[in-house]
C-alpha cells in the first residue's frame, strides 16, 4: 500500500459526541452514528459490531445515571478506541459494579429493559482492552479498545 | 422462512413493513433485557420481545436485526412506529406470549442464535 | 409432565430443591421483566428467564411456578440461590439460549398432551 495514504494520526479519524443525562429519547444515537462511521470506513463487521455494542452500553449508563457525558472515538489502522467521560455520581465500588446482576437502576430504567446489571460486564467482554476509573460525586471514565485484526491501513 | 409465513404462524398484525414480508429469516432471539440482545442477538435474526420503546428499534438497527416481533399483543407507541418506518425495520405484533411465540416458531423450523463474538474470531 | 423429566430430557443442571423434581409442569412462561411475569404467568408454569436477581424466587413462590430455568448457562446471584434453597423453589440451568430452550420445552409439553 502507498504510504502516502496511511494517515492513522489524521484528525479525520477522531470524533467527539456529547450525551445528555436523562434523555432516553436520544439514547443510542451516538452508537448508531459510530456504527455508520466505522462501516463507511470499511472496518470488518466484527469490529463494527463490538464497537457499537460497547458504546451502546456506555451510552445507556450515561443517560441512566450521569448529568452529561462525552464519547471520543479514535480510529487508527489497528484499533478502534472509544473513551467515555461523564459528570455524575461516580461508582463507589467498581468491582461490585462489574459483577453480573449488580445494578442500582430504578424502576423506569428496568422497565425499558436496561439496568439488569449486565452493562459493564458486556463492555468488558466485548473490548479487547477495557479501563475504568471513577470518582464519587465527580464522574466515571471508560476507555475501550477494539482491535482490528485486518489492520485497515487505508482509512 | 419468509416473514409472511411467520406472520401466519403467529396470527400477527403488521405494524410496520407491509412491503417487506418477503424477507427471509432463519434465526430468532427472544429477550426482554436489552443488554442480552446487545450481547447475543445475531444479525438477520428475528427479535421477539415484550418491550415496545424506541430503544428496541435503535438496537435492532445497530445489530441489523431483520424484524421485531412484539408479543402479548403489545402495541408500540407512535415514536417507536415512526422510528421503525424511518429505519425500515418491520414490526409485527402477536397476541401470543413469548413462550408460545418461540414455541410455534421453533416447531416450524426457526432456530435460535447464540452468537458471542470472541476476541480474535472471524 | 414433571420437572424432573424435563431436566432429564434437556440436560438441565439442577441447582436447588432437587427433592422437588416431581413438581408438575402444566405450562410455560418465558420472560425477563418481573412485572410482566408477575402479571401474566400462571400456577404450574415453568418459568424460563435470564434474570438472576433474588426477586425471581419471590415471584416463582407467589405465582406457584413449578420451577425456574436460567438460560445461557447463567449462574444465579448468591442470595438468589440461598433464597431458592430456603423456599424450596427448583432452579435449573440450561446452556441454551431463551428461544431454543423455550422451543424444546414447548415441544415436550405439546407431545405430552
Amino acid at each position: 500500500m502507498n504510504p502516502a495514504v496511511n494517515k492513522s494520526e489524521d484528525t479525520l479519524n477522531k470524533y467527539s459526541f456529547n450525551i445528555e443525562g436523562g434523555n432516553f429519547n436520544d439514547a443510542g444515537t451516538v452508537s448508531t452514528r459510530i456504527k455508520s462511521i466505522l462501516k463507511q470506513k470499511g472496518l470488518p463487521n466484527d469490529v463494527v459490531r463490538k464497537s457499537a455494542i460497547v458504546c451502546y452500553e456506555a451510552e445507556i449508563n450515561i443517560v441512566s445515571y450521569a448529568r452529561k457525558g462525552t464519547v471520543n472515538l479514535t480510529i487508527t489502522a489497528e484499533t478502534v478506541e472509544i473513551e467515555v467521560i461523564d459528570e455524575g455520581p461516580g461508582i463507589p465500588d467498581i468491582e461490585q459494579a462489574m459483577e453480573q446482576g449488580y445494578s442500582t437502576a430504578n424502576q423506569q430504567i428496568r422497565e425499558m429493559g436496561f439496568g439488569a446489571g449486565m452493562g459493564l460486564h458486556n463492555i468488558n467482554s466485548y473490548s479487547d482492552k477495557f479501563d475504568i476509573t471513577s470518582e464519587v460525586n465527580k464522574g466515571t471514565f471508560l476507555k475501550m479498545i477494539i482491535n482490528n485484526p485486518q489492520s485497515t491501513k487505508d482509512l | 422462512m419468509k416473514l409472511s409465513e411467520i406472520k401466519e404462524i403467529l396470527n400477527a398484525d403488521v405494524i410496520v413493513g407491509e412491503d417487506k414480508l418477503d424477507i427471509e429469516v432463519k434465526t430468532a432471539f427472544g429477550a426482554d433485557l436489552m443488554s442480552d440482545v446487545l450481547a447475543f442477538a445475531k444479525a438477520g435474526s428475528l427479535l421477539l420481545t415484550g418491550l415496545t420503546n424506541t430503544q428496541v428499534v435503535r438496537i435492532a438497527n445497530v445489530l441489523d436485526i431483520a424484524a421485531i416481533i412484539l408479543v402479548r399483543g403489545k402495541k408500540p407507541p407512535v415514536e417507536t412506529i415512526s422510528m421503525a418506518r424511518n429505519l425500515q425495520i418491520p414490526i409485527l405484533t402477536t397476541k401470543y406470549i413469548l413462550f408460545e411465540t418461540a414455541g410455534r416458531l421453533y416447531s416450524k423450523g426457526i432456530v435460535g442464535c447464540l452468537e458471542k463474538v470472541e476476541p480474535g474470531s472471524e | 409432565m414433571d420437572i424432573g423429566t424435563i431436566a432429564k430430557e434437556l440436560n438441565l443442571k439442577v441447582i436447588s430443591a432437587s427433592d422437588k423434581m416431581k413438581n408438575i409442569v402444566t405450562g410455560g412462561y418465558t420472560g425477563d421483566l418481573l412485572s410482566d411475569v408477575m402479571a401474566n404467568s400462571h400456577e404450574g408454569d415453568i418459568w424460563i428467564t435470564r434474570q438472576v436477581h433474588q426477586n425471581i424466587v419471590a415471584i416463582a413462590t407467589l405465582k406457584e411456578h413449578a420451577g425456574i430455568i436460567l438460560v445461557n448457562s447463567c449462574e444465579p446471584a448468591k442470595n438468589t440461590l440461598e433464597k431458592a434453597i430456603a423456599e424450596k423453589v427448583p432452579i435449573l440451568v440450561s446452556d441454551l439460549p431463551v428461544f431454543e430452550l423455550t422451543g424444546k420445552i414447548y415441544n415436550l409439553l405439546a407431545a405430552a398432551k
